[in-house]
């Protein structure tokens, strides 16, 4: 579904590919403005927007005082008004005090004008654990946002994607949460195709085929899925691995489709279990392909406690590890 | 209790023309009976909620008169129905909001009150106070960003607004950042059942401006012509590039919060009449005819005409349909939406 306009490609991670698309966006339409935290000197506290602010000025690359709930209501403002803002709350844990801005105005800004006023709107926030960022710096937001009808909610896993994402984002009428792992921020590399290109938002991608068991995830477990799918191979086991990329709206007819071949689910993901991403996905499958099934459906994701905490045993009992995804795999599909 | 200089003989109209005068009188008159339309269409059982804006008459349509349409931007609050008429929203355009008809801007989806017109520059707001503020500012910021000298914000707020933190947030930026942007707070001394000093402990609420590195500016929003006038200094501050003003009017709530609330759990009712003693809308009405703006016979048929557009206005309203079931699923997004994929 891409629509790449160049063959060629660089190299680049996740947090290079942000500051690409971001650079090319602040180029391409003088509506674009960045306003943050510590987005404009300091150039984002990941340098995403380093040198930015000497390129575009102060008037594009807005420095705001530390106060999230008007970042995000500002950037409504302007979006009102005819602007393309891309606001950034600086860590996920930071966007509650924007919660009701996100929530009960950009998300109903449409729907209650009855289409007068829309609010294309990018909210890009750095999310996720494994950093020792205790308990006010790891959190994942998804599922508090996920409820909610109005929003878009993005959450890449590879560079290529975050590129692709990032830039249907920027383009669409509506606002959408950008979710942006931190922990793959360097960690992860991948070939991003030059030139601008738009990934779909709510379309799933199949980052390894497989026949026995269906893995959905996103983000950092995203990759430790695929770890543990590439250990499972040399143990002669098959594990289909599901990128969901977008996870509102989430891609039905790619699930179904892994799931009817495969006969099983497992849905991993670093947020809570209770009520998480996971639930919803469960959900849908015993409703469309419940006779599918060859097993239970299992997801794997957090304990039912507040956050990781900041010494390593708290983190790494919080965390899931690709030993953990390997082992549970197998037990699915030895089921 | 505030006096106001109306009673004097000193007659200082800060250059509103007699014809301006009359129109602000004639915006009082139509609040005061759209607002009692709405309270008896709720005791008619016709609609099941109704605001209203008695005390906020002289307030509104002073301001209203600072207002450039079709330039400046409005962002207001639940209780601005006279802003919003003297803006340019017609009386049917407020019945189509109280009887959540399907022509209504908001598509019968709002509460009544909470008006939106892009083609006023009417900002659509939610029933969360504060709110909106951010949203002003925001587009505030975006008409300097783009260079429209002559263009302004005025965003309003009651008295319990101001103890929101995006209040201040707002404040802030505007004040950092010079924005065209004017912060107009009427204050009416009660927050539903909350008095003054258990919002604040300083009830001055202009007094903050100097907090932010900004003008702040009290008046007595009783008076029309004081209001006209401390809100055009600060609209036209603004739409000089010379940044944001505080601007305080007071004035006072005379009915309930709502067709919902009972005011007499929390005051009694011979405060409120001892209150409106000072009632704006004969108290304007006497400097008019004092002064020869007005004759009494002209006073009389103004009352007439304006009753009449109540009249018609709610029986057009009343007439049209509701939206229909399908339009709930309408303009969540833009195109059709389902948040599966498929």
């Amino acid at each position: 579904m891409a629509v790449v306009s160049s063959t060629s490609s660089t190299v680049m991670n996740n947090v290079e590919a942000v500051r690409a698309t971001l650079y090319e966006a602040m180029k391409n339409d003088e509506r674009t403005v960045i306003l943050g935290e510590d987005v404009g000197a300091r150039g984002n506290v990941f340098l995403i927007t380093k040198d930015f602010i000497g390129e575009f000025g102060e008037r594009r690359v807005i420095d705001t005082p530390i106060a999230e709930a008007s970042i995000v209501g500002i950037a409504i403002g302007m979006a009102m008004e005819g602007l393309r803002p891309i606001a950034e709350i600086q860590f996920a844990d930071f966007i509650y005090p924007s919660y009701n801005q996100i929530v009960g105005e950009a998300a109903k800004t449409r729907y209650r004008s009855n289409g007068e006023y829309t609010c294309p709107l990018v909210i890009r926030t750095p999310y996720g654990g494994g950093v020792r960022g205790a308990l006010s710096h790891s959190v994942c937001i998804e599922a508090l946002f996920y409820h909610v009808p109005g929003l878009k909610i993005v959450a890449p896993a590879f560079p290529d994607d975050v590129k692709g994402l990032l830039n249907a984002a920027i383009d669409d009428p509506d606002p959408v949460l950008f979710l942006e792992h931190k922990k793959t921020y360097r960690l992860i590399k991948g070939e991003v195709p030059d030139g601008h290109y738009t990934i779909p938002l709510g379309k799933a991608r199949v980052r390894k085929e497989g026949t026995q068991l269906s893995v959905v995830s996103y983000g950092l477990y995203l990759h430790w899925a695929l770890d543990a799918a590439q250990r499972l191979e040399s143990e002669g086991l098959s594990v289909e691995v599901i990128d969901l990329r977008s996870i509102r709206p989430m891609d039905k007819t790619a699930i179904l489709n892994s799931v009817e071949k495969t006969r099983k689910l497992l849905v991993i993901h670093e947020d809570n279990k209770f009520g998480g991403i996971g639930a919803e996905i469960s959900a849908m499958v015993a409703e469309e392909a419940l006779f599918h099934l060859d097993a239970p459906i299992r997801r794997l994701a957090a304990p039912d406690v507040p956050a990781m905490g900041y010494a390593l045993p708290l983190e790494e009992e919080y965390l899931s590890s690709p030993e953990e995804m390997a082992d549970t795999m197998r037990e699915m599909v030895q089921f | 209790m505030a006096t106001t200089d109306m009673q004097t003989t000193t007659f200082e109209r800060h250059g509103l023309s007699d014809e301006q005068l009359r129109a602000i009188f004639r915006n009082m008159l139509l609040q005061r009976q759209l607002d009692n339309r709405g309270f008896q269409l709720n005791r008619q059982g016709k609609v099941p909620f109704a605001l209203g804006s008695e005390g906020h008459e002289a307030l509104q349509a002073g301001a209203a008169m600072a207002f450039n349409r079709g330039s400046d931007i409005l962002a207001p609050y639940y209780r601005d129905l006279g802003l919003c008429l003297g803006i340019g929203l017609s009386p049917y355009e407020i019945m189509l909001s109280i009887f959540a008809r399907a022509e209504d801007h908001n598509g019968g989806r709002q509460f009544p009150n909470h008006y939106s017109s892009k083609a006023a520059g009417l900002m659509s707001f939610s029933s969360i106070l504060a709110a909106h503020l951010p949203h002003a500012v925001g587009a505030a910021y975006a008409i300097k960003y783009r260079g429209e000298t002559g263009r302004a914000v005025l965003a309003t707020c009651g008295d319990g607004t101001t103890s929101e933190g995006e209040w201040h947030e707002s404040m802030n930026f505007a004040a950092i950042h010079k924005l065209p942007f004017v912060m107009l707070v009427e204050n009416n001394e009660w927050a539903i059942s909350t008095p003054l000093d258990k919002q604040m402990a300083q009830p001055e609420i202009w007094k903050r401006a100097a907090g932010y590195g900004m003008p702040g500016r009290r008046f007595n929003g009783f008076n029309p012509i004081q209001t006209y006038d401390a809100v055009k200094e600060a609209m036209d501050r603004a739409r000089a590039g010379d940044g944001p003003t505080l601007v305080e009017g007071t004035c006072y709530r005379y009915l309930a919060h709502s067709t919902d609330d009972n005011d007499l759990t929390y005051r009694t009712r011979e405060i409120v009449m001892e209150r409106r003693k000072d009632d704006p809308v004969p108290a304007f009405e006497a400097v008019l005819l004092e002064h020869g703006v007005l004759t009494p016979e002209a006073v009389t048929a103004m009352r007439k005409d304006v009753l009449r557009e109540t009249n018609e206005a709610t029986d057009a309203a009343e007439a049209m349909p509701y939206p229909q079931p399908a339009d709930l699923y309408k303009n969540i997004y833009e195109g059709a939406w389902e948040p599966w994929q498929s």
